[in-house]
Formats: structure tokens, C-alpha cells, sequence
């Protein structure tokens, strides 16, 4: 599964370590949630940077003491209809400051790139092949949007009381 | 009404391209069809009996005359020269092909329409009264307030993979004519005790399987926190609501499940934490929406011009007309008209292109180039010189939109049913039907008084049966249709859910039984102006029970 | 009329497999040559579970040109033509049973029964 990250295709620098898998030394690790919460001062100690997946049906609040420590969350989309990671990530982003990597996992689409980045993620294990490569496009398909959101785009309300012009982008994304 | 900004468009062009890239990779095979459903019910595009079905929204039910102009050529060119107005102020055509839908919604977005969030698991049209800014008994203009939360919730980032369908609906006079209590959440604005204006909070009303009425979680929510309390009652039923099961999967059920104490207790805990932030409408936010909603340059008019008495009395329907389907405005000397779209032997909601277009025509003729779509599907021309009704009167007359039996027994809200939905148990519209013909005496109907029959073809409740005055609903038994009656419901602001009368009835005797129950209801009142609805409530289902069960 | 979405696969007489065309959402019936029609009597009709499920499965997965198959009752005339089995069918093939509006209407008629008239 493709990983997309600033809009390329990269390659995954993270292993998981799942269940009872012994965690590598020296290599950036991702950790399912339990599994971190249970270790979660040694693992933070570690040399090398440690993510943990974090289930959809948990609150991210949980993580909140982990935040400065953690540089990478990954969030799941059992399918793609189950957007109950979108709270979470804008939770995370907004609410908790998180500034690691905030990953989207599970049935990842072309056609939620925009809903994900403006939910505040930075990293997509895309499902299929054809959708990574077409990233950016996709990613570009609206300019306009209504609401405030992590993205830093301006939204049309505001767009309008500084008296018109098409949305732009407020800082860099991806 | 709202007039769209070059930004609104844009939005909506890009969903159009968005759209036409989904389709052609549809055809082409790069997506399944898996892939594609919840992408076309974004765009309001279902799969039916025969063909796909296009329902194009119409926000708190307002057109223009353009707009309505762009609904009738819709319909002839894509489609087999009409449409459907639903019970949620939305249009719906039957018979669009796949191929064509991405040109056809480039021509709705031409005039600012679109099928987004007209289906799918997210914010859904936020309806309102049919009335909103004429109503005499208004406090503020409802439709301003839809706005506002429209822009919000529309592809919202987070609120777009909802458990389930959410329907907001926005109310502003105490009498409810936008049946609050029915959806998953509604805001009602009123002044409170202390003069200030803000919203009553409900949430979890909703039909279907297991009705509920909403239960209110905040009594009063200054204006400005509109936003920020939506945003807190949707994350909190994002994160809580039922993804296991779709039958339990509304925010109805959570309430239910939860208790609405319980719930009103998540949402304010949430709504602490973001109350102050970037969603608090600032005074400004709120002027530019407002500034955007235009409203007509109203004359000073005699209320009653001497044409309009005379005219009533020298011609009878024209008079009877009057006595039905016009209302008084707030401003003196205009009116609020009601088309109906329940001829006799008609399919309840259904207008033909021609009628479309005529329509259009007289909206600018007669009412500043707005129309209304009210969620019993009958239109509305809202700004209407008092003057101008006899004129009125004949031209609507002559295209067949002049019933006059707006809120009376042949009124009847129905669902499309067996002849076109692919859920649906039992046909709807055939029941209609007969219903209008055994009740074409106007002066009989108008003797019964009010009286609403609301059907539905299956236990989705789209044509709200639970709350009819009288309700029936279409079920299938051994491979017949059957339909079981109820009595007692209600939609507005004293809102309850029918009492079931007694075993199912068979197709062929519905309308039978229908006007039994009538029957019953005139040898039972009190008076003659006692309401069919006060009668059952105050005799109860028994007495109605027994008459149509008797010979059965 | 219980919609075939909520219905368990029951075979107990003749049935065909039947779906929605992709392109305009026409209904349409499984042939025996893997190909979609528009004409029930040319549909392929089996009463053997076996073969019945072995359609359905493969129509589900010729996604590419008809959508929501499933198996839908019919019976057979005498002549050996094929009728639908259940008034959702027949109308899936003949259409609504009500006018389209704007077509002309006879005030004279009363109740009719349409379960019985096919109106096109």
C-alpha cells in the first residue's frame, strides 16, 4: 500500500510492530495503541521515533500526556465510510497542538484526499496504486471551502468580509 | 432569497467536475460500483426500480424564477418532462441517465443548484417553514439561519462520513409549520424571558422504523453559538453513533439509548471546549449572509382593494379559491399563495415542465421572481399584491395548480412508492389517487375541514405517515399489498405519532375505509368546526375503530 | 414485494436474474450467453438453486455494465412465455403503474386496478 507524503510517494520508514512482535531497536517503530499505552515510557525513551495506531473507537484525549513524545499518529479508516477518525485528527491538530506526522490507514481513497487534509492529516496509506500517483490533482480539486479547518485555508465567509478574490491557500500545505 | 456569489459557484462547479471525473472512471470500469454508490448518493444520484434518480436540492425550500425555469428544462432534456417535489422541499427526477447526470447537474449549477448533501451519511437539506420571511406570526426570517448552518455543514471535512443521514431543520414562529420535531436535530428561534432572541435546541425526532419525536437538550442557545453547539451535537454523534447496525444508526438512537440527559450533557462538554473559538458568529459573519438574502420592494397597498371584494363576490370558485389557498402576509396588501400540486387523480407533488415554466412566469409576474417548496409538496408564490389575485387565480387555474384543497382531505403528502422506489413495500401514489376522487366535492372537503392523510409505501416513512392526522402506511402480506391505517398524528409544535387503528386493510379497500373513518369523524364532533384531529383526541381511536372494522 | 435487498436467496420455481443497466439504470435480465436484455422472455430461466446461484454470482461480478443483481421470481405461460413473478417485478418491467402527469386523464374512472392493467 502506497505511502503518500507531501504529495510523493515515499517510502514507509516506519515498521509496525503488532501484537507480541519484539520492537526493533534503532528503527522508527509504529505501535498499536494498547500496546503503547501499557509501554509507554519506554518506548517514548527510545532512541529512534515511535508512532502508535490508534483504534477509531477510542478517545484521542488518551494520547493527550503522549503528544510531545509521539511522532506519528495513525489513525484507521476501517472503510472509508467510517469517518470517525476525522474527529479525531482535528481533535488532535487543533484541540491537543499534535505536530507529528498524523497518518490516515485503512480504506483510503482518492476521494477523501481533501476531506483528510483538511481534517488535518499529512500522510496517507492510499489503497490503491492509480489514486497515490494522482495525489496532488485530487488533492487540488476545490479551492473553495465554507468552513475553518486545520489546513490553514481561509474559509468563504472570511474570504468575503476581506472583500472577494477567489480562496487561497493561508500557508503551505503539503 | 440567498443570491450565490462567485465563491458558492465555484464550489459548486468544482462538485460537478468532481462528479463528471467519477462517472466517466464509473463507466470505464476504475471504480466498482462499491466505490461509486457513496460517492453518486453525495450528489443526491440513487439507483431506483427503473432508472438512476437526480434529487436536486432546493435550500429551505426557495427558488427563484430562473432556478424553477432550470428545473423544467431539466426535466424535458434529460428526463421524461417532469419532477417530483418531496416532503423535504428537494426536487426529484426519475428517470435521468448516468451518462448525462454530470451535464444536466452543470446546468443546475449554472443557477446555483446542486445535488450535494441530498443523500448519503451527512448533513442533509436544512428545510424550513414554506412561509419563512412573509409569515405574520414570524419572529425573524428562519431562512438566514439555514444558510448559516448550510455553509457549514456542507462537505464539511469531519462531518462527512456520518453514522447516518442528519436532517436539520430551523424554525422561527410558534406555530411550527416545519415539523421540528421530526428531525434528527431542529432549532427553534423565540425570544425567552428576558427579551433576548435565540434557539431551542432538539434533537432526535426522526420516523422510519422507530419513530421519535426530538427531545429539546438545550432551551436556549444565544445566536451566536449556532454554529459551534451544531458542531458539538455532530462530533458527538460522529464519535458515539451506532456503526454496527443501519437500522440503529440515527441519532435518534443514540438519544434513546443514551438518555437525552446523558447526551445534552456529551454535547455540552464539547461545546465548552469550542464555544469561543473560530465558530462564534461575529456580528460581521452574520451581516454578510443577511445582506445576501434580497427581499422585495414591497408597495404600500390597500389590503382590501375594492377588485378583490368584488370579484369574490361575483364568482364563486374564485371566492372558494380564496377561502383556501391564499393567506395573509405581514405586509398589508399582498398575500402568501399556495399552488396546489394535488389535482384530482394526480400524483401528489408532481409538476410537468410546462407547469414548471408557467410557474416561473408567474413568479415574476406576481411575486418578485420567488417560489417556495413546502414539505406537504405544494408550492408557494410568497409575495403576492392583493390585487393581482384574481389575474392570479385564472392563470394558475388554466395550467391546473389551483386546487383548492391545500390543507384539506385530497391534500395528501405521499412518498413515490412501489411504481418507483426500489425500497418500497406497496404503491402509494395509486392510493392517493382514489383518495382525491372519492373526496372531489370541494364543498364536501371543505365542510371536514382540516384534515391531513400522509402515505408512505414502506416503514422509511418518507411520506411521514406516523405524523398524519391520518396515516397509512404500505406493507407487503404474502405477496399482497396491505396497508395499515393510523390515526392521531401529528407535525407541528403539539407534535405526536398516529395511534394504529386495527389490521391492515387490502389495496381495494383503502379508500373504503378512508371514507369510513371521515364518516365516523362527522357523526362524532362536537360541532362542525371541531377539527377531525381534536376529535380523535378527544373520543380516542375506539369509536373510528369499531366503525371501519364493523363490516370487515 | 419485500425489497430482494432484505430478502434471503430462495429458489422454489422458476426464476431469472435481474438488474439495473449501468449506463440509464434500465432494468435488465441475465441471458444464458452472460449478455443483459431488456426483454424478459429472452432471459435466462432456471429453477435449480445451483445454476440460479451461479448466475446471480456472476452477474454481480460483471459489474461493469449492471448493477444489484439478484434473483427475482417468474412464471411460465403455457406458450412458454415468461412472465414476472410479483407485482414489484411487473412493474420493474412494465413501468409505473400510474400516468405520467400531463397525460391525459378520464375523469370517469374509479378505482382501478391497477394491479391488474398494465398502463404501458
Amino acid at each position: 500500500m502506497p505511502l503518500v507524503k507531501a504529495g510523493r510517494i515515499v517510502d514507509d520508514p516506519y515498521v509496525r510492530a503488532l501484537d507480541d512482535a519484539p520492537i526493533p531497536d534503532g528503527v522508527p517503530v509504529i505501535v498499536p495503541g494498547p500496546r503503547f499505552l501499557a509501554d509507554a515510557s519506554e518506548l517514548v525513551a527510545r532512541d529512534a521515533p515511535v508512532g502508535v495506531l490508534w483504534p477509531n473507537d477510542r478517545r484521542a484525549a488518551e494520547l493527550e500526556p503522549w503528544l510531545g513524545d509521539l511522532a506519528l499518529i495513525a489513525l484507521v479508516f476501517p472503510k472509508f465510510r467510517d469517518g470517525r477518525a476525522y474527529s479525531q485528527a482535528r481533535l488532535l491538530r487543533e484541540r491537543y497542538g499534535f505536530r507529528g506526522e498524523l497518518r490516515a490507514t485503512g480504506e483510503v481513497l482518492r476521494d477523501q484526499f481533501q476531506f483528510l487534509i483538511r481534517a488535518g492529516f499529512d500522510a496517507f496509506e492510499v489503497k490503491k496504486q492509480a489514486d497515490a500517483r494522482v495525489f496532488t490533482e485530487a488533492a487540488a480539486r476545490f479551492s473553495v471551502f465554507y468552513q475553518p479547518s486545520t489546513d490553514g485555508r481561509l474559509p468563504a465567509l472570511r474570504h468575503r468580509l476581506r472583500g472577494g478574490g477567489p480562496a487561497v491557500k493561508a500557508r503551505e500545505t503539503l | 432569497m440567498y443570491l450565490y456569489d462567485d465563491l458558492d459557484r465555484t464550489l459548486v462547479a468544482e462538485r460537478v467536475a468532481e462528479f463528471r471525473d467519477q462517472v466517466a472512471r464509473r463507466l470505464s470500469g476504475e471504480l466498482t460500483e462499491d466505490e461509486f454508490k457513496p460517492l453518486r448518493l453525495m450528489n443526491g444520484v440513487y439507483l431506483q426500480l427503473h432508472a438512476y434518480m437526480l434529487r436536486t436540492a432546493i435550500p429551505y425550500g426557495t427558488l427563484s424564477s430562473a432556478q424553477m425555469r432550470m428545473l423544467a428544462h431539466v426535466a424535458r432534456r434529460y428526463d421524461r418532462g417532469y419532477g417530483h417535489f418531496t416532503t423535504r422541499q428537494n426536487i426529484q427526477y426519475h428517470w435521468i441517465k448516468l451518462a448525462e447526470l454530470p451535464d444536466a447537474m452543470a446546468d443546475l449549477a449554472s443557477v446555483g443548484m446542486h445535488g450535494m448533501q441530498t443523500s448519503g451519511n451527512c448533513v442533509r437539506n436544512i428545510t424550513t417553514d414554506q412561509w419563512a420571511g412573509v409569515a405574520p406570526d414570524e419572529i425573524e426570517d428562519p431562512r438566514v439561519w439555514a444558510e448559516i448552518v448550510r455553509q457549514h455543514v456542507t462537505l464539511h471535512p469531519e462531518f462527512s462520513f456520518l453514522p447516518r443521514k442528519f436532517k436539520i431543520a430551523v424554525g422561527a414562529s410558534s406555530h411550527d409549520r416545519a415539523a421540528l420535531r421530526i428531525h434528527d436535530l431542529a432549532l427553534r428561534l423565540y425570544r425567552n424571558g428576558a427579551g433576548e432572541l435565540g434557539f431551542e435546541a432538539m434533537v432526535g425526532g426522526g420516523l422510519g422504523r422507530t419513530p421519535f419525536l426530538a427531545k429539546t437538550i438545550k432551551p436556549f442557545l444565544h445566536k451566536r453559538d449556532i454554529l459551534s453547539y451544531v458542531e458539538a451535537v455532530l462530533r458527538t454523534y460522529n464519535e458515539f453513533g451506532r456503526r454496527d447496525n443501519i437500522y440503529k444508526a440515527r441519532i435518534k438512537i443514540l438519544v434513546h439509548e443514551l438518555g437525552a440527559e446523558a447526551f445534552a450533557k456529551e454535547v455540552e462538554a464539547e461545546w465548552q471546549n469550542i464555544k469561543d473559538g473560530t465558530l462564534a458568529l461575529d456580528p460581521g459573519a452574520f451581516a454578510d449572509i443577511a445582506s445576501r438574502f434580497h427581499y422585495p420592494a414591497y408597495e404600500r397597498l390597500d389590503d382590501s382593494p375594492r377588485e378583490l371584494t368584488d370579484a369574490r363576490r361575483a364568482d364563486r370558485l374564485f371566492d372558494s379559491w380564496i377561502g383556501n389557498s391564499v393567506i395573509d402576509h405581514k405586509v398589508p396588501g399582498y398575500a402568501i399563495v399556495t399552488l396546489s400540486l394535488k389535482p384530482e387523480g394526480g400524483t401528489p407533488g408532481d409538476a410537468t415542465a410546462e407547469q414548471m415554466d408557467a410557474i416561473a412566469d408567474l413568479a415574476d409576474r406576481y411575486s418578485f421572481g420567488e417560489i417556495r417548496v413546502g414539505h406537504e409538496q405544494n408550492l408557494v408564490l410568497p409575495h403576492v399584491a392583493r390585487r393581482d389575485l384574481l389575474p392570479l387565480w385564472r392563470a394558475l387555474d388554466a395550467i391546473g395548480v389551483a386546487t383548492p384543497n391545500v390543507g384539506l382531505v385530497s391534500d395528501i403528502i405521499s412518498c413515490p412508492g412501489l411504481d418507483y422506489c426500489s425500497l418500497a413495500n406497496a404503491r402509494s401514489i395509486p392510493i392517493a389517487q382514489e383518495i382525491t376522487r372519492r373526496f372531489r366535492d370541494h364543498n364536501l372537503a371543505r365542510e371536514l375541514g382540516r384534515l391531513h392523510v400522509n402515505i408512505s409505501g414502506c416503514i422509511n416513512a418518507c411520506g411521514h405517515h406516523h405524523v398524519g392526522h391520518i396515516g397509512i402506511l404500505g406493507v407487503e402480506k404474502n405477496g399482497e399489498e396491505f396497508y395499515q391505517i393510523s390515526l392521531g398524528g401529528k407535525g407541528d409544535e403539539d407534535a405526536k405519532l398516529g395511534t394504529l387503528l386495527g389490521p391492515a386493510v387490502p389495496y381495494a379497500q383503502v379508500a373504503d375505509v378512508i371514507e369510513d373513518i371521515v364518516a365516523a369523524y362527522v357523526e362524532l364532533r362536537e360541532r362542525p368546526d371541531e377539527l377531525f384531529i381534536d376529535t380523535v383526541k378527544r373520543t380516542g381511536i375506539e369509536p373510528f375503530k369499531e366503525r371501519v372494522y364493523a363490516a370487515r | 414485494m419485500t425489497s430482494p435487498l432484505e430478502q434471503k436467496i430462495k429458489i422454489t420455481g422458476p426464476i431469472v436474474v435481474t438488474a439495473n443497466r449501468v449506463g440509464d439504470g434500465a432494468v435488465v435480465y441475465r441471458r444464458a450467453d452472460g449478455d443483459w436484455t431488456t426483454q424478459l422472455d429472452q432471459a435466462a430461466v432456471t429453477a435449480d438453486a445451483a445454476a440460479a446461484r451461479e448466475m446471480v454470482q456472476a452477474a454481480v461480478a460483471d459489474d461493469l455494465r449492471a448493477v444489484g443483481s439478484y434473483i427475482a421470481p417468474v412464471t411460465l405461460t403455457r406458450d412458454g412465455g415468461v412472465r414476472p413473478g410479483n407485482l414489484r417485478e411487473r412493474i420493474r418491467l412494465a413501468g409505473p403503474t400510474i400516468d405520467f402527469p400531463g397525460a391525459a386523464r378520464d375523469p370517469a374512472q374509479t378505482g382501478k386496478q391497477a394491479a391488474h392493467v398494465s398502463l404501458r
